[in-house]
């Protein structure tokens, strides 16, 4: 871990978990010169909370999610995770990505072992908790099955299980759900938010779908391409558990219908008439 | 499919299928090409000294033992020798080009480049300094399997994808570990690409170095035999080569498989 400079303890109960202070990034030397991903951009998230990042490619939601994992670090600006500002890759969380990203060579339970194996956990532990997660996605049985044993959406329950097995407090995931069918992706959000529920995990989600960050999320932070920046911000106010069928109540679609004009107005969608 | 279990010769006919169908059909290619090269040179009066009979090729291994078998295992020992060389060397230089860029950018282009200069035509070099001994056999040995291992081996070390190495990071995980539990086991598979067309170049390698020069060896008996005229020699000589090179390709197959299990069993290793 190489997180520095921490507050007292004292602040960190009212301190944002997760605190973005005018962060960009500008990527230099490109073939077209210097490329402004990110223009100054905040945004606090509080523990627990379940923030979905909705924007059209190019918008700087995935040089966001890389920044908070401190993969890259800021051009300007900080981000701090409980008040500890990041300044090296953080090792504190779980990351999901559009691909699966499973080793070949691992059976499904050692691919999630991977992750207390590289920290030199204990594995007896390890085992069991990989066990219960294997259990909660429905794969018990397929401990043993290599990736290329299983289809798109198992694959994607794997990862997700890697990603939870160290007990993060932050899970990152970018577009975990962006190569599946849609019933697939239907039953794997459902998985997702019963993971969630059992554990205090903030969670930053980057996606495409409008319907998909309503239905996961408390918040939805809507981004604007080129130099990307943040558009607006809207507060999902739904009960939880969340149920399918809760796509078709009023209030669900009174959000995509706000969200479809905030992206009309952006440019884009464009329609006839 | 309703089978009449009370009909013998219909449990004969199911009973041979099976025979045939149990060993690959390639191998009953092959039968049916020996039977017929063999019918050809009884039925036509072929004389021995223009294409012998398999069945006489079959007798002169049988009576020639004495003279093959030792200089089968100089062959052997020559791409034995060669090969492993050719890996100790090749691997650990394929690791040093991925993780070091001026390797990279000094040695990776002169190995390409190297490739173009034929290796028969260094032979006689390596003769002249080496002697008619094992030592220049071995080396064009090195030679002809070293690049493929390379090649394959710097593309095998290059598949880990950014965010493989993303995902190590946020992991923790430090360079040794890189390696050793994400950039090996990825590479594995083209490393063994080159290493199974390595074993095919290697046993080339050892017959061109005897045929430019040596006193023993699989590759100076064909030379002697073709002199002689001794056609039955000569393919006894070569049958045993290729044995050689055949088991050679199995055993490294064969290896692959018990190193690669994940992997499913692809093109060269058949059904059989």
């Amino acid at each position: 871990m190489n997180m520095m400079t921490s507050t007292s303890a004292a602040d960190a109960q009212d301190d944002p978990h997760i605190r973005i202070e005018n962060v960009s990034k500008v990527f230099h030397g490109g073939k077209k010169g210097d490329v402004e991903a990110l223009r100054p951009v905040s945004l606090d998230i509080k523990r627990g909370e379940f923030v979905s990042v909705l924007g059209p490619s190019g918008c700087g939601k995935s040089t966001l999610l890389m920044l908070l994992s401190g993969l890259l670090s800021p051009s300007a600006g900080r981000i701090s995770v409980d008040g500890r500002q990041i300044d090296g890759p953080n090792s504190n969380l779980g990351i999901v990505f559009q691909q699966d990203v499973l080793l070949d060579w691992r059976g499904a339970l050692d691919n999630i072992l991977l992750q207390e194996e590289i920290r030199g956990a204990d594995m007896k532990k390890a085992e069991s908790k990989a066990h219960d997660l294997l259990e909660m996605v429905s794969l018990t049985g397929f401990e043993d099955a290599f990736p290329r044993e299983l289809s798109g959406g198992m694959r994607q329950r794997v990862s997700i299980c890697r990603a939870l097995l160290h007990e993060p407090p932050l899970l990152l995931m970018d577009e975990p759900f962006g190569a599946l069918d849609a019933m697939t992706r239907d039953q794997l959000q459902i998985d997702l938010m019963r993971l969630c529920a059992k554990r205090d995990i903030t969670v930053f989600f980057i996606t495409h779908s409008i319907s998909e960050a309503i239905f996961l999320s408390d918040r939805v932070v809507v981004m604007k391409p080129r130099p990307g920046r943040i558009e607006q911000i809207l507060d999902i106010d739904l009960p939880r558990p969340r149920r399918l069928a809760m796509r078709e109540d009023p209030q669900f679609i009174a959000y995509v219908r706000e969200l479809t004009e905030t992206f009309k107005s952006l440019g884009v969608f464009r329609e006839e008439n | 499919m309703s089978a009449v279990p009370d009909q013998p010769h219909r449990d004969f006919g199911e009973m041979l299928r099976r025979v045939l169908t149990f060993v690959p059909p390639a191998f009953w290619t092959l039968v049916a090409l020996v039977i017929f090269w063999q019918a050809i040179v009884t039925l036509r009066n072929i004389p021995e000294y223009i294409l012998p009979a398999p069945s006489q090729i079959a007798d002169e291994i049988g009576s020639y033992w004495h003279r093959l078998l030792p200089n089968a295992l100089v062959t052997l020992s020559e791409i034995a020798l060669g090969y492993t060389l050719a890996v100790v060397i090749a691997v650990p230089l394929a690791v040093s080009i991925v993780y070091s860029l001026l390797i990279q950018r000094a040695i990776y282009p002169l190995i390409v480049l190297s490739q173009t200069v034929p290796k028969v035509a260094v032979a006689p070099l390596l003769l002249t300094w080496f002697g008619y001994g094992m030592t220049p056999k071995i080396v064009i040995v090195i030679m002809m399997s070293f690049f493929p291992i390379v090649i394959n081996s710097v593309m095998g070390l290059r598949a880990t994808t950014p965010e493989m190495l993303y995902l190590a990071k946020s992991m923790g995980a430090n360079g040794w570990q890189i390696f050793w539990k994400f950039r090996l086991p990825k590479a594995l598979p083209s490393i063994f690409a080159g290493l199974r067309l390595a074993t095919v170049l290697s046993v080339i390698g050892a017959i061109i170095a005897e045929f430019i020069g040596a006193d023993s060896g699989l590759g100076y008996l064909i030379l002697i035999a073709g002199a002689n005229f001794d056609i039955a020699r000569q393919f006894a000589a070569i049958i045993i080569i290729t044995v050689i090179g055949m088991a050679f390709f199995g055993l490294i197959s064969k290896l692959e498989r018990i190193l690669i299990p994940w992997r499913e069993q692809t093109e060269l290793s058949g059904e059989g």
